[in-house]
């Protein structure tokens, strides 16, 4: 986890979106594009939180429902959702989310650690905690957002 | 660096080429057309790769590259018959060509060793005359040289600066010179003075001529009438082998490596050249020039396109028929009429997005020719290891097909040619014995048939050995001891895995991998392979494969509300079942009487997990496939909308691969539609019910490893 490189703080700009009530921010670079939520075909024996799959302008992409992911309570997503799609290594997944929210501008040392009570879900997806207006927003990285042998197989 | 790296590339892609070009001519001069134009573009191909590694420093591939121009200058001359004995040795010596090409290419080091031997071959072939040539005439830089050995008109031309004053060009009295004969040309520039002393209105060079015409000096003199009294002219005759001439010594630069005139050809090839190119000819240039330029138009038609660029436009024109689908749709559901002229525009929108999707797809067809290439030298080389005479004979070389299928049938193309010499084909003895020519005969013949690709090699040889494949297959445990199987069915037999009827394993071909390795990788691009012989008369394998992999004709299904697509080429039937056709093997297992046989039914719908309760195969669609390696099954789904081509998109590039699904395509609603995998779902269901057969899967799957 230490020498992560998706989601590194190498631009300082950070985008802000909501999954329910809890506010979570990635990297802005990793961002390609941010779309409206349209039905996703789903793929067979696939992890539950993957949605399906989606056309984007011809290429196939996998969408990953963060909040199952995230082990937070899942909903039927209707057309105010959203889809962020991102780079992941040399992939492209989009990630569904209740909506964007904010774009922050942020320092390194501003970021809190992840308190080590939490479980091992949330340390592996968050890689630390900002405190922006009395909001607290967590940093996301998305190692770990796709299946693991989705990573090694390519 | 980077540059560099790229000419680099560019360097290696046109020697590729060349190469090509050069087995080409050699192929057609063995046959025994001897035009002039082939051997000149044999000559050319070397000429070029050896220009092009001197650029790169390759010297030991400019070293045998040179030799071999040499000898081959001889043929371009003349002096040398072409002999099937001489093609041997140039072939030969085109295989050591292209190891030092790729040697070069992977930096790799070649063994010298390897090419000594053609080399001294080919030293043999050019002093056969021992008069004249010797082995320092081999390390001459320049073969145009070997030029002086036969007698010249020399001419020395002088220009004064009124010359120029009047209007003359040097250019244009060379070229009219050139069309008596064929020219050598040196310039002299001993005489230009330092750059400032240099007077622009003055003349300082001078040109030294060789030219090899039958013609009488008057002629010569004729050419040079308009500027007599402005330049200095001397014409003398001068007969052969005056090698030690002093004028034509170094530092002479080379006109010709300016590209001013064509390579010294031969009179007889000018006039053909005339007679053929009148028509066109620009006045101005001598004719056989007119048709090299030609030639070179030609060539430069094509430009090379990075691959991905014209799949991403490949991409994006799917997209575009897609969503020209949808506009059509969104047009239908306002209830616009037909005849508005919106939805006639809308027509000819759909009409040329086809035709753009037609366009790009031909831009990625490519002649099989590139495979079909490399094929002689491996006949040459399996046949000398096997010590069989082998004839090759290529058809349909221009047949067009998507680049990505050229790229893999190379492999099952070898496979099966190896095969073809090494189990098809008979010693010599044997095939004299038999009442055939000693020298066996493989063909290699490609064709267009009803929107696939047809590849065929058959062989003269003996055919299959029904009686050994038995024999063998029942010794491997791949058939039982009492099975009756027709011809056809034991001829199919060499296609299983494991299987391998050559007594000794070799080099070539018998490690019992090779047809099932033949099978699965046609099948894998969605081909079918089939053979037929006949015992005594020879075989013939017969490759059937789709012209691209960018779209797939498929069966759009539905099941538990999924839109599915089944590969066309699975689908043997579409059934209703029927109740009293249907019967339980056990708790899960259902299988259906059709064909004469108990096929098992899977719904797919539930293998997939999109349902848990197992349709009511009285109420769905059944579609009979057959997967690759023959098994059949019975699908079934709740309806099929009809038949499609789609655009085949990969899963694995954002995703992983994921069982039962081979990709996936975006449907005319611009929704992802999946293609089944129907070889992995029969495959999983045999697994998960494990089969009677499962020793016998296991046992080949031994074998295999």
């Amino acid at each position: 986890m230490t020498n992560s490189t998706y989601g590194e703080p190498k631009s300082r700009e950070l985008i802000a979106f909501r999954i329910g009530e809890q506010e979570f921010c990635i990297n802005i670079m990793t961002v390609r594009e941010i779309r409206g939520w349209t039905a996703a075909t789903s793929l067979p024996h696939a992890p539950e939180y993957l949605r399906g799959v989606i056309n984007l302008r011809g290429a196939v992409l996998p969408i990953i429902d963060l909040s199952v992911r995230l082990g937070l309570p899942s909903t039927e997503p209707t057309e105010r959702n959203v889809i962020i799609v991102a780079q992941i290594a040399h992939q492209q997944v989009g990630l569904l989310v209740d909506a964007v929210s904010d774009i922050l501008n942020f320092n390194e040392e501003n970021i809190q650690q992840t308190p080590d009570i939490a479980s091992d879900l949330v340390r592996m997806f968050i890689r630390g905690l900002l405190p922006v207006e009395g909001r607290m927003i967590s940093l996301l990285s998305l190692d770990h957002v796709l299946p693991a042998d989705a990573l090694e197989d390519s | 660096m980077d540059s560099l790296d790229s000419i680099r590339e560019v360097f290696f892609q046109e020697c590729d080429e060349q190469l090509n070009e050069l087995e080409t001519g050699l192929g057609l001069i063995q046959t025994g057309a001897t035009l002039a134009d082939t051997i000149n573009a044999v000559f050319r191909a070397v000429h070029s790769i050896k220009g092009g590694a001197g650029i790169f420093g390759l010297d030991e591939l400019v070293n045998f590259a040179h030799i071999f121009e040499t000898t081959l200058d001889r043929i371009r001359r003349g002096e040398l018959a072409t002999s099937p004995q001489v093609i041997q040795v140039f072939l030969r010596a085109a295989d050591i060509l292209s190891d030092f090409v790729n040697a070069a290419r992977t930096d790799g080091v070649y063994n010298l060793a390897k090419s000594k031997t053609v080399i001294s071959e080919l030293k043999h072939l050019t002093s056969t005359d021992p008069a004249l040539a010797t082995d320092e005439r081999l390390d001459e830089v320049s073969a145009e040289t070997g030029l002086l050995k036969l007698p010249y008109w020399h001419i020395i031309f002088k220009p004064f600066p009124s010359l120029y004053a009047k209007g003359n060009e040097t250019m244009l009295l060379l070229r009219a010179l050139e069309r008596l004969g064929t020219l050598d040309v040196k310039i002299d520039v001993s005489n230009v003075p330092e750059l400032q002393n240099l007077d622009p209105e003055n003349t300082y060079l001078s040109w030294k001529i060789a030219l090899f015409a039958d013609c009488t000096e008057d002629i010569i003199r004729d050419v040079f009438e308009f500027v007599e009294g402005d330049c200095e002219l001397q014409i003398s005759w001068i007969e052969g082998d005056t090698k030690s001439d002093g004028t034509f010594e170094q530092p002479d630069i080379d006109m010709s490596k300016f590209e001013l005139f064509t390579l010294p050809q031969q009179v007889e090839e000018t006039s053909a050249a005339a007679a053929m190119s009148t028509n066109n000819a620009d006045q101005n240039l001598p004719d056989q020039q007119t048709s090299k330029t030609d030639t070179t138009q030609h060539v430069n038609a094509t430009i090379r396109v990075d691959l991905d660029r014209v799949d991403r436009m490949i991409n994006l024109v799917g997209e575009l028929v897609i969503n020209e689908a949808m506009l059509s749709q969104r047009v239908i559901e306002a209830g616009i009429a037909r005849t508005s002229s919106v939805a006639i525009a809308l027509d000819e929108l759909e009409h040329l997005t086809r035709e753009i999707q037609d366009s790009v797809m031909a831009i990625r067809a490519q002649p099989v020719r590139s495979v079909f290439q490399r094929m002689p030298r491996l006949v040459r080389e399996v046949a000398a290891q096997t010590n069989k005479q082998v004839r090759l004979l290529m058809d349909g070389e221009t047949t067009e097909v998507d680049k990505t299928v050229i790229e893999r049938i190379s492999d099952p193309l070898t496979h099966m040619i190896r095969n073809a010499i090494d189990h098809g084909l008979e010693s010599p003895e044997i095939r004299v014995a038999a009442g055939k020519p000693a020298e066996g005969t493989v063909r290699l013949v490609a064709l267009h048939r009803s929107g696939r690709i047809v590849v065929e090699v058959s062989d003269d040889g003996a055919g299959i050995n029904r009686a050994r494949v038995k024999a063998k297959a029942t010794e491997n445990g791949l058939i039982s001891s009492d099975a009756t199987l027709t011809d056809e069915e034991i001829d199919n037999l060499i296609f299983l895995p494991g299987f391998s009827t050559a007594s000794a394993v070799t080099d070539i071909s018998g490690r019992g991998v090779g047809m099932d390795v033949v099978r699965r990788s046609v099948q894998a691009l969605g081909g079918r392979i089939s053979i037929a012989s006949r015992p005594g008369k020879g075989s013939t394998f017969t490759l059937s494969l789709p012209l691209t992999l960018a779209v797939l004709d498929g069966m759009v299904v539905t099941a538990a509300g999924h839109t599915l697509i089944v590969p066309l080429g699975a689908i043997l039937e579409t059934l209703q079942p029927r109740e009293r056709d249907i019967h339980a093997l056990d708790h899960n297992i259902r299988v259906l009487a059709a064909r004469g046989g108990y096929i098992p039914m899977i719904d797919v719908a539930m293998l997939l997990g999109y349902r848990h309760q197992a349709i009511d195969p009285t109420k769905s669609v059944a579609l009979l496939v057959e997967c690759e390696s023959g098994t059949r099954a019975v699908l079934l789904y709740d309806t099929i909308q009809g038949q499609r081509q789609v655009v085949i998109k990969s899963l694995e590039s954002n995703y992983r691969a994921v069982p039962g699904i081979a990709a996936a395509t975006v449907m005319g609603d611009g929704r992802v539609a999946l293609i089944l995998d129907v070889d992995a779902i029969i495959t999983s269901t045999r697994m998960a019910t494990a089969r009677l057969e499962r020793p016998r899967i296991e046992q080949t799957l031994m074998e295999v490893s």
